[in-house]
């Protein structure tokens, strides 16, 4: 039977770029996957006749142009196209509209305050910065804090300069960021509620946190330090949907001689004299390598795909305690025309756009006490855009496809395991949400996927459906991530590996994760490193 | 129906002699202009860009766009001695042009340096359809010295043109009623009933041709001016879906260095309007040697063209891909990394969106090509100047060149 150099569980975009750089480098690689369907969390699927729906991630900033650059992705059908335009509607029906012209965007600005339509370029500056240092840390492995070893004290001073660098001041409001919530955050900058809820938003998405929850800020700052060909803060669509990323690196990596197996769910990574030999499928078939790399999350890999007794004291609790909760749900609706909203000019490059349904700070916290006590919110905050006004392959001519991201939504409710009746219930309090903004909307539904983060951890394998793999708190960061002491892609046992977003720099469509871990898998193996370096714009 | 929308301009405007020109599709594309952003290409008022030109550019690479080519020149040559006077003038064979096609050539001076390229589309045994970017009545009178049956009319004006590209642009057509574009091949022309022409179907004013300057699936629309807005009018209800949108010069000049087309004023400066005799080019310098033809008979410049030839050009245009992201604008080129040997210049540079890459046109010394190429870049970042010195790579094919383009029928979009 063929002894591969490395197995790599699980076909997500980290694991598919993990894959090949290691494929890249010479080494014969085996992509396992559960599905039979490749992408994980970025894939596109038609789930309605003529509809492809991105079926989870749905907008990409974080993607290293570097990795797409250096795997000719756009050789291999990658294309990451901007969109325009978005809205965040308040509880009361006002509607703030931002614009990518800088003048215009001040003026709509100025119609809700002067005075944060000032701010705002503050505002942006201090985000900026805190973006600029994280940006860097991105495509480098976090040093060990505790290691004397020659190269972990050198990452640990380029750290430490880049954080010198900001300034005396900005370091100490830089350190009170990582702690501060997002509320509180703009609490110094804006007045106005909408355009504060506007700009807490990405401070919720995808995590268990509120935005009065300290942490919040930083998540904030995670969904806008991306950019796109060096607009900061921009998001892009793939075209063809997020499947589009994952099968082009995969096109990437079967140039390189890889290989993907679907229908292959692993039910256990293999270890002999604490070792990583192999995994077994669920179908009782073993596969044998050098090395195993695991893409699961960090409490999956540990808690479900390995034997207890293989791994040293205190991991399976490590893994078992890892903070991965789900609190997200998505709902996919294919739609017979564009939809219209109160309140929206019929100006095509910003009626369809973005939508943020972000009410106020105070709605979107109730949204997350509902969440705390095990339901889901009455009165959700939803991210929605609508990738078909800007891609013309992924509905009919005419028809679209809305892209609905939903908080909060518990993996598991209060009242006993989630129930089909009980998904329609969810998708139908959003789609409420939604027709109050745009009466009529209902009319316009041709076909709806609902996806609480039970589905989603059934279907992709995401402990309970975290977009994350973990949250992005400073206790499950940088080196911290996914445990204290197994920051730089090691784990435990001797030849296995982690590459998923569990691991630095963490969630979204990065490749970082996937890359990083391929560069520490290489210097292992001896072999002569194929992962790029980051090509920052801030240099 | 709009006519002369000069007319428009009040008669006591004391300025009106001053103005641009305004192009047949003005009213359309001023009221699409909502950033006012205006740039000017021969006497007429030109769009620059329209809403954000990143965006029109991404509408060539993932739907469509129409950019007005009305200001463009466009020339009727006809008459017996039409195809003798103009391969006389231009360096490809001419003759080898068949019915309803097109070909891309360029011209040059009795020393072989290039007074301009353009199109040619044959239209008739003895008609021709020459367009260019610049001005040309003059050089064709010259070059019909001598050539007795011939008649050369300037169509510039007369002419309403508008190029329309994108992946969903063949489809947008097959909307609007075109039948049968989806089998137009690359360079071929059709025309088309249009307007009041729909019960007669011999009157066919639309003409349409697979060509563009973008790189990418697109086709250019030919009618006369009184049809220009109802053209207009059509396509735009047909590309609703297809997400159309007008594009500027702009978005043009980043699709066209990504297709690796050269324009002018950046790549080549026109001989008749070059002062110094080293600055002009010839088609060899500018990677066109395709398009000079020494079997044909003789034509301006080929003596000196031969010539070039064998000794080869002292400079070569060439693509690069180069290091980093900070575009290599106007940066010169080294053999060495400390930049102490220059061997070239940049013409064109630009971050591609859609390739993810660091792409240039260069003018490189021909001896130095097969060694190391450096730039030496200069950036600005909030007021303060900074340079870098990054190794650059030849590229022999386009940054961009999708299967669809000259896939016949256009492959899916």
């Amino acid at each position: 039977m063929k002894n591969y150099d490395a197995i790599i569980i699980g076909a997500g975009h980290n694991g598919l770029t993990n894959a090949a750089y290691l494929a890249k480098a010479g080494l014969e690689v085996l992509v396992v996957e559960k599905n039979d369907y490749i992408g994980g969390a970025a894939a596109s699927r038609e789930m309605h006749d003529g509809w492809v729906y991105s079926s989870c991630s749905y907008v990409c900033s974080l993607m290293r142009q570097t990795i797409h650059r250096d795997l000719n992705l756009t050789r291999h059908g990658l294309l990451l196209v901007p969109y325009l335009g978005s809205l965040c509607f308040g509880d009361k029906g006002e509607v703030l509209i931002s614009y990518t012209d800088p003048e215009v965007e001040y003026n709509a600005l100025r119609r809700h305050s002067p005075h944060d339509a000032d701010a705002m370029f503050r505002f942006h500056t201090d985000l900026g910065r805190y973006a600029q240092l994280i940006r860097k840390t991105l495509l480098r492995t976090p040093p060990d804090p505790t290691s004397w070893r020659p190269r972990d004290i050198k990452e640990l001073l380029w750290l430490a300069k880049e954080f010198w660098a900001l300034g005396e001041r900005e370091l100490y409001e830089y350190i009170r960021f990582f702690t501060m919530s997002a509320a509180d955050f703009l609490e110094d900058y804006f007045e106005n509620d909408l355009i504060k809820a506007s700009m807490a938003s990405p401070g919720i998405i995808g995590t268990a946190l509120g935005v009065q929850s300290p942490g919040s800020a930083y998540i904030l700052l995670h969904h806008v330090m991306g950019d796109v060909d060096g607009n900061i803060g921009a998001w892009g669509l793939a075209r063809g949907g997020m499947g589009a990323v994952s099968s082009a690196i995969a096109g990437a990596l079967q140039e390189h001689g890889g290989e993907i197996r679907c229908n292959a769910g692993v039910k256990q990574i293999l270890v002999e004299n604490r070792q990583a030999v192999g995994v077994m499928l669920e179908n009782g078939e073993e596969l044998h390598a050098g090395i195993v790399v695991s893409n699961l999350d960090a409490k999956r890999t540990f808690t479900q795909c390995m034997d207890k007794n293989d791994l040293p004291e205190g991991i399976y609790e490590k893994a078992k305690n890892f903070k991965i909760r789900g609190s997200s749900g998505k709902v996919n609706i294919a739609l017979s025309a564009l939809p219209k909203f109160t309140g929206v000019p019929e100006n095509h490059y910003i009626n369809r756009g973005g939508q943020v349904f972000a009410g106020s700070l105070e709605s979107m916290e109730r949204a997350y006490d509902c969440w705390k006590h095990g339901r889901w919110s009455d009165d959700p905050f939803i991210e929605s855009v609508i990738p078909s006004a800007w891609d013309p392959t992924v509905a009919p001519p005419g028809k679209h496809w809305m892209s609905n991201f939903v908080q909060y939504c518990p993996s598991k409710l209060a009242n006993g395991p989630w129930t089909p009746e009980q998904r329609d219930q969810f998708g139908q309090s959003v789609i409420d949400k939604i027709e109050r903004y745009s009466p009529g909307f209902k009319d316009l539904i041709v076909h709806m996927e609902v996806r609480t983060p039970f589905d989603i951890e059934a279907e992709i394998g995401l402990t309970e459906g975290n977009i994350f793999q973990g949250e992005l708190t400073i206790d499950q960061l940088l080196f911290n991530r996914p445990f204290p002491g197994y920051a730089q892609y090691r784990m435990p046992i001797k030849n296995m590996y982690m590459c998923g977003s569990s691991t630095h720099p963490g969630g979204g469509v990065s490749s970082a994760c996937g890359a990083n871990a391929a560069r520490e898998i290489l210097m292992d193996l001896k072999r002569s490193n194929t992962v790029p370096e980051d090509d920052c714009y801030d240099e | 129906m709009n006519t002369d929308n000069n007319a428009k301009v009040p008669a006591a405007d004391p300025f009106a002699d001053e103005r641009l020109k305004r192009t047949h599709f003005y009213p359309r594309a001023a009221q699409l202009n909502i950033r006012d952003a205006w740039s000017a290409w021969n006497g007429y008022k030109f769009a620059d860009y329209y809403y954000d030109a990143e965006y029109e550019y991404f509408c060539v690479r993932n739907g469509c766009a129409t950019y007005d080519i009305c200001p463009m020149q466009k020339y009727f040559i006809s008459g017996a001695d039409a195809e003798t006077m103009l391969n006389r003038m231009v360096s490809r064979d001419i003759t080898k042009l068949n019915l309803n096609r097109v070909t891309y050539l360029c011209w040059c001076t009795d020393a072989g340096r290039m007074v301009d390229d353009g199109t040619v589309f044959r239209l008739g045994a003895d008609k021709f359809m020459l367009t260019c970017g610049s001005p040309s009545l003059a050089w064709l009178r010259k070059s019909a010295f001598g050539f007795n049956k011939l008649s050369i009319i300037d169509m510039s004006d007369e002419i309403a043109a508008l190029s329309f590209q994108g992946p969903t642009s063949c489809e947008v057509l097959k909307q609007m009623g075109l039948e049968g574009i989806d089998s137009l091949k690359p360079f071929n022309i059709i025309h088309f009933p249009f307007g009041d022409s729909g019960g007669n179907r011999d009157d066919k004013p639309l003409m349409v041709s697979r060509t563009g300057f973008t790189g990418d699936l697109g086709y250019e629309l030919w009618i006369k001016p009184e049809l220009a807005l109802d053209l207009w009018d059509a396509l735009y209800a047909a590309g609703e879906n297809y997400g159309i949108q007008p594009f500027g010069e702009a978005a043009t000049n980043m699709a066209r260095l990504e297709a690796g087309f050269i324009m002018p004023g950046m790549e080549f400066n026109e001989a008749l309007k070059t002062i110094h005799f080293q600055h002009d080019h010839s088609p060899f310098e500018l990677g066109l040697g395709w398009l000079v033809d020494f079997k044909k008979p003789h034509f301006n410049g080929r003596k000196a063209l031969l010539k070039e030839r064998d000794a080869r050009p002292e400079y070569t245009l060439v693509k690069l891909d180069i290091e980093g992201n900070k575009p290599a604008e106007e940066s010169h080129l080294y053999s060495d990394k400390r930049c102490n040997h220059e061997i070239g210049y940049v013409t064109s540079a630009m971050w591609s969106p859609v390739v993810k890459a660091n792409i240039a046109l260069a003018m490189v010394k021909t001896k130095y090509l097969q060694g190391d190429i450096w730039a030496e870049i200069y950036y600005v970042k909030e007021l303060r100047h900074y340079s870098k010195t990054v190794r650059c790579t030849l590229q022999d094919k386009p940054f961009w060149a999708p299967a669809r383009t000259r896939a016949t029928p256009p492959l899916a979009y």
